[in-house]
């Protein structure tokens, strides 16, 4: 299909029967385009490298850009002995980590990028080694090096300032990270993240897998989204090698995704009425959450549908159908009478409004995208503007809010959690007679594909590219914590630090699925 | 009214730690069960410090719902700590990362003796599915001592109890291992 995306004329090879457009250009064009998508309201949503010297070009550089048109999927040819491209963090902030992390693993390098410094690399291997490339040594060093990671850290100067380093290892049940506060008194002047510490080269350890085994490990990209990985890796697969699922299949994939979602709402409900001292809320979300995963259990074998979704369909049917619209009905009403609680208690009300601020100006700036996003008025939400069956049927209302604080957070999460009991609702009494699975058919060639899931925290997707011996050959899984994680060091400003474990429960993101 | 609304929920919430639905019933009795040799073996409160390793975070979940009203972990006498200082159990999860081997091998210095390792999750057993490469070690016994392992993935709450029960069941003499 011809087209044009501002005054750029483009060609666009469609996927499949999905919103997703293939599109190739030199390198030295990226900015233009870049620009071009940003003047007509789109965002960029991934940005990744691959070694493609064993098909006999150089290394490539993608990136997905969400448009009008649909998702963009553009790849640069980079040469092999200097691969390098352009800048393009100055037009899309949140290409910078991106970038910083194509240098780190592949050794693409971002030229002219104000920030060159390492960001996935640690200690565990060095300057100039690039773990993704396909001639990495294999085998795993014996220990891990004991020099410290040496990150070189923003420092705020000026009258009273000083540093709060927190972390890697919390004092709360959460993943670990480094944040490092720069405060006076109480206020937070700057906060800087350290991220990386869970990196587990997961991406090295997609290839050479076969397609199965390799659904099972983009479900453990970031544990909690489960449901969004494997449907994104498998939408993947199935459109790299140009074959349709059963009906049902999408149907139950739906369910899954829509359950997950319900699931980590009612999680994050409860653990942000806990941090503004209303233990009430927590015990009460909790017990529902409790009640849910229960039932996950005994409808689908595990309390996280874990590995339910595989390539070709899904491999569980929905059995007692009944039980879970008695629960959905159950859910419905006592969620309701807890947000009437949550709304009526000024105690609640008074921490949650204005506190970690990022108003929808700064959002649109950061490419803020999924949850955080629509409560700062980015009105995105793949479902809604780019639905893959069964969505084109189910047409879901988007949730969005202009106040950006953990207020809106806290709101569109009420409404999507009664938004997914609805949809859930719908997929049940609709669900198509089909079989489960389709048989997977063997690649005939190098094969290329990418899945988009808006999961509960936003936008996931995977790119997969199977090689000639119908194995992985290279797999990149992109959460959308990488977008918003900067989001978390504006929101914080000019707040105080007790209200940081508030702020940063309202966002909830994801370590392991951005340190890969 | 908040205060009004509050109270009527909890009225009628009343107490889900002693569920009706036969489902539950069976998680209750091993709950009761476990909670008798609690105060049997150990005798006070046991304090557990969770240590991240490099879990993909679903191993969390289940700590997280462990801790919701359905277990009333407190009520057994267990609680999480902030300081491994204060910790009697680590709880790790995860394959270990390169990139938190050091400050899970402090972590361990830092918890006084006596002290248990439990390894949560397929991952923290084995390796799991992320298993040893150029970013991580594997098993968590590779880095540190560990005591009991919980298989699966995620263990659901129940055999997590189970295990970290287990754990101070161990009569082992720390020093000459
Ligand atoms: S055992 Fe499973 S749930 Fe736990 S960290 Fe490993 S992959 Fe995640």
């Amino acid at each position: 299909m011809d087209t044009h995306i501002g005054d750029i004329e483009l060609t666009l090879t469609p996927q499949g029967g999905s919103a997703v457009w293939r599109f190739g250009l030199a390198p030295e064009r990226l900015p233009a385009f870049a620009r071009a998508i940003q003047e007509e309201g789109g965002q960029l949503l991934a940005l990744w490298g691959s070694d493609d010297r064993h098909l006999g070009r150089g290394f490539g550089l993608h990136m997905v850009f969400l448009s009008s048109q649909g998702l963009v999927w553009t790849q640069a040819d980079l040469p092999a002995a200097a691969p390098e491209y352009p800048d393009l963090a100055a037009i899309f902030p949140q290409a910078e980590r991106m970038q910083r992390a194509a240098y780190d693993l592949l050794g693409l390098r971002a030229s002219g990028a104000v920030d060159g410094r390492k960001w996935l690399r640690h200690t565990a291997w060095g300057e100039d080694e690039y773990p993704l490339r396909k001639d990495a040594p294999s085998q795993p060093p014996p220990a891990s090096p004991t020099q410290a990671d040496a990150y070189p850290f923003i420092r705020v100067a000026g009258d009273g300032v000083h540093e709060i380093p927190v972390g890697p290892i919390h004092a709360g049940v959460i993943e670990p990270g480094h944040f490092r506060f720069s405060v006076v008194g109480d206020k937070v002047l700057r906060l800087e993240e350290r991220l990386g510490y869970t990196h587990k080269g997961i991406e090295k350890r997609f290839e050479g897998m076969d397609l199965s085994l390799g659904a099972r490990l983009a479900g453990r990209v970031s544990g909690d989204s489960h449901s969004a990985y494997t449907w994104a890796y498998c939408m993947a697969v199935e459109a790299a090698l140009g074959f349709t699922v059963p009906e049902r299949a999408l149907w139950l994939r739906a369910l899954l995704l829509e359950m997950e979602r319900v699931a980590n709402h009612l999680g994050d409900l409860g653990y942000l009425g806990n941090d503004v001292a209303l233990s009430f809320g927590f015990a009460q979300f909790w017990r529902l959450k409790e009640d849910w995963l229960r039932l996950a259990q005994r409808l689908f074998g595990h309390r996280y549908a874990f590995d339910c979704i595989v390539p070709g369909g899904v491999t569980t049917d929905l059995g007692e159908a009944d039980a879970l619209l008695d629960l959905v009905r159950r859910l419905r009403t006592e969620v309701a009478e807890l947000k009437a609680v949550y709304d009526e208690h000024a105690g609640v009300q008074d921490r949650f409004a204005h506190t970690g601020r990022v108003d929808p100006a700064m959002a649109a700036r950061l490419g803020v995208i999924g949850l955080a996003g629509r409560a700062s008025a980015q009105a995105w939400d793949l479902r809604v503007q780019f639905p893959h069956p069964p969505y084109d049927r189910l047409e879901v209302n988007m949730a969005t809010d202009r106040r950006g604080d953990v207020l809106a957070r806290v709101e569109v999460r009420f409404a999507e959690v009664f938004e997914s009991l609805r949809l859930i609702e719908a997929i049940v009494q609709r669900l198509p007679a089909d079989p489960l699975q389709a048989e997977v058919p063997h690649a005939d060639g190098v094969r290329e594909g990418l899945g988009y899931v808006e999961g509960w925290r936003g936008p996931v997707l995977v790119a997969v590219r199977i090689g000639m011996d119908g194995r992985l050959d290279r797999v990149h899984p992109h959460d959308p914590s990488w977008q918003n994680w900067p989001a978390l060091e504006v929101g914080i400003l000019g707040n105080i630090v007790p209200d940081f474990p508030l702020i940063n429960k309202s966002f909830n993101l994801s370590y392991s699925g951005h340190d890969l | 009214m908040a205060t009004h609304l509050i109270l009527r929920k909890i009225l009628k919430t009343g107490r889900v730690t002693e569920p009706a639905p036969p489902a539950n019933a069976a998680y209750r009795v091993r709950l009761q069960a476990l909670q008798a040799e609690l105060y049997e073996v150990f005798g006070r409160a046991l304090t557990i410090r969770h240590v991240d390793a490099g879990s993909c975070n679903g191993c969390e979940l289940e700590i997280h719902a462990l801790n919701g009203p359905h277990y009333n972990l407190e009520g057994l006498g267990i609680k999480f700590a902030a300081s491994p200082r204060h910790a009697d159990v680590l709880l790790v999860t995860g394959p270990v990362s390169r990139h938190l081997e050091t400050a899970l091998k402090r972590t361990y210095e830092a918890t006084p003796e006596p002290k248990w390792v439990v390894a949560m999750g397929d991952c923290a057993c084995t390796g799991g599915i992320f298993g040893e490469s150029y970013a991580s070690r594997g098993r968590v016994a590779n880095v540190i001592p560990v005591d009991v392992e919980i298989p699966g993935c995620p263990p659901d709450p129940v055999r997590l109890l189970e295990g970290i029960l287990a754990a101070v069941k161990i009569d082992r003499s720390h020093g000459a291992s």
